[in-house]
Order: C-alpha cells, then sequence, then structure tokens
C-alpha cells in the first residue's frame, strides 16, 4: 500500500476489528478492507452502498453474472488485484472455474449465452476507450439483452472501474490465493456492506 | 433492476461538496482531470487513464509537492470516481440513443 495512512491509520476500533478478520478467517486483512475502513465517511461508506447495490440488488442478471463482469472489466483494466479478487467471487457464485476462466482467456470463445457475451463485449469497450456510442449498443440489444440489463452491467461498470483504479494506484498487496477466497465466501454471504 | 442513481448522486456529492482535507477546487479538477498543477496532474491523469501504471514514485512526488497523504487520498478518489463517472455517463447517453430509436421502429 503506497499510503501509510491506508495501512495502519485507522481508529482503534478499526483495528481491532482487523484483529477479529485475521483470526476468524486465518488470513491477511485485504487491502480493500483497509480502504473502504479509512475515513469511511468520505468514500468507503457511500460506495460501499452503490457496490451493494450493483452487485447484489435485484437485477435480471445473477449475482455470478455480476461478479463475472467485475473480474472481466478488472482483466481489461488490468488490474491483477481486482481480477484475482472476483474471479474467486464468480467461480464461487457459478460453482464453476472453467466458465469463468473460459471468458477471461477468450470471450468469443467462451461457453456462455449472447446476451452476456454482447454486454461484456460492450463492458470491455467502455473500459478500454471510455466510450461506446448508439450503434455499439443497438448490437447488444439486438443479441437479446434488454435495456435494464445493459443498464444493470453499467453499474457494475462503474463500481469495478472505480474500484480497480484504487487498487492499483494505492497499490493494493496482491495476497495468495487462500485470503482471495476467503475475501469471496465473505461477499457471497454478506454481499459489499 | 438495481438502481444506484441517488447512491451514486451522493457519493459524488460527497466527495467534491462536503468536509475535506484537499480544497473542493482540487477535489473537482481531480475529478475532472483538469488544471492540476505538476507533479499532481500527472498522477490524476495516470489514475484515470492507465492506473495499473502509477508507480510508488509518482506518490511520492506528489508528497513532495507538499501534499499530505490524506490529501493525495481524496484526490485519487475523486479521479477514479470521475473517470468511472465519464464513463457510465456517455454509455448510458448512448443507451438512450439506442432505445429510443428502437421505440420509433
Amino acid at each position: 500500500m503506497r499510503l501509510t495512512i491506508l495501512d495502519t491509520g485507522h481508529g482503534f476500533g478499526t483495528k481491532a476489528l482487523f484483529a477479529l478478520i485475521r483470526a476468524v478467517s486465518r488470513q491477511p486483512v485485504l487491502d480493500v478492507i483497509r480502504l473502504v475502513r479509512y475515513r469511511p465517511d468520505f468514500y468507503g461508506k457511500p460506495m460501499q452502498r452503490v457496490t451493494h447495490e450493483a452487485m447484489r440488488g435485484p437485477s435480471p442478471w445473477s449475482v455470478a453474472d455480476r461478479e463475472l463482469m467485475a473480474a472481466f472489466v478488472a482483466k481489461t483494466n488490468g488490474s491483477e488485484w481486482c481480477t484475482r479478487a472476483h474471479t474467486a467471487v464468480a467461480q464461487g457464485a457459478y460453482r464453476d472455474e472453467a466458465k469463468v476462466s473460459g471468458v477471461l482467456s477468450d470471450l468469443e470463445t467462451a461457453a456462455i449465452e449472447e446476451p452476456l457475451r454482447a454486454t461484456l463485449r460492450m463492458l470491455r469497450k467502455v473500459t478500454r476507450e471510455h466510450t461506446v456510442d448508439a450503434d455499439d449498443m443497438r448490437v447488444v440489444l439486438g443479441a437479446g439483452a434488454s435495456r435494464e440489463q445493459i443498464e444493470d452491467a453499467l453499474a457494475v461498470c462503474f463500481s469495478f472501474n472505480t474500484m480497480g483504479r484504487l487498487a492499483d494506484a494505492f497499490g493494493f498487496f496482491v495476497p495468495g490465493p487462500k485470503a482471495f477466497e476467503a475475501g469471496a465466501k465473505y461477499l457471497l454471504a454478506r454481499g459489499y456492506r | 433492476m438495481s438502481d444506484i442513481r441517488e447512491g451514486r448522486r451522493a457519493v459524488v456529492a460527497r466527495i467534491l461538496e462536503g468536509d475535506g482535507r484537499a480544497s473542493h477546487a482540487d477535489r473537482r479538477a481531480a475529478f475532472d482531470n483538469a488544471g492540476l498543477g505538476e507533479p499532481l496532474q500527472s498522477l490524476i491523469d495516470k489514475v484515470a487513464k492507465s492506473a495499473r501504471d502509477v508507480t510508488d514514485e509518482d506518490i511520492a512526488a506528489a508528497k513532495k509537492s507538499g501534499l499530505s497523504e490524506d490529501q493525495i487520498f481524496e484526490l485519487v478518489v475523486c479521479a477514479a470516481i470521475g473517470q468511472a463517472t465519464r464513463q457510465y455517463e456517455t454509455a448510458l447517453a448512448a443507451l438512450d440513443v439506442a432505445t429510443k430509436k428502437t421505440e420509433k421502429e
């Protein structure tokens, strides 16, 4: 972590919480938790509300689909931390590791439905080029995705284009797979609150 | 469907208009990725355009220019949310155009 305040600048109660997390999970506290718990009124609390709604709110997409979108946006940004974190969550949610790794390695040949594939292509363009036009959207609609599905996918895209930038800019420590598995279990049980 | 409108409005209002250690003007400039002095502008531009390329040196240079860690924290958050906001709003506008046309047809 490039800012000392994000590593050790938390209040006493939050540090006690971190100690509890370490004791219960037997894993290091993920840097994302350090980030959202640092001066939480500024960023963590209001942003977690957005992310929870995008990832766990009512939607025609499943939780697994949305976690896959998060991992895919992270991969597109080249954010190693976020890609690992949300690959673990998506694999847990689908209970299908191959499906997730298939999408992340080659979207075009992956075994997924066309509306999801077209939506992911569009999210890749938004993420990589920062822009899309109406023709791009017509392609996604034509592949069978509804307006609601596209809007919900863009909400996921918003959250993870924010999160990935912060993970990379602040230099999140990339722990081993067990720490991400523990984080994934938590996110699937409790969401982003 | 999920509804992030109110939540998104609240987070943007909080980071740009609420209390903070960085000035309101600098937070707005970081959000817009425009109008900051060096070396901060380079850091903010990287956060917006290619955050994976941010280095320890970029953060060290911002600190050396006199910014506190809390100010850097706030400005980087503003830059990240600002870029994600532009992406999101551009995409929603494109979707509006596409769905209006579809309805007419």
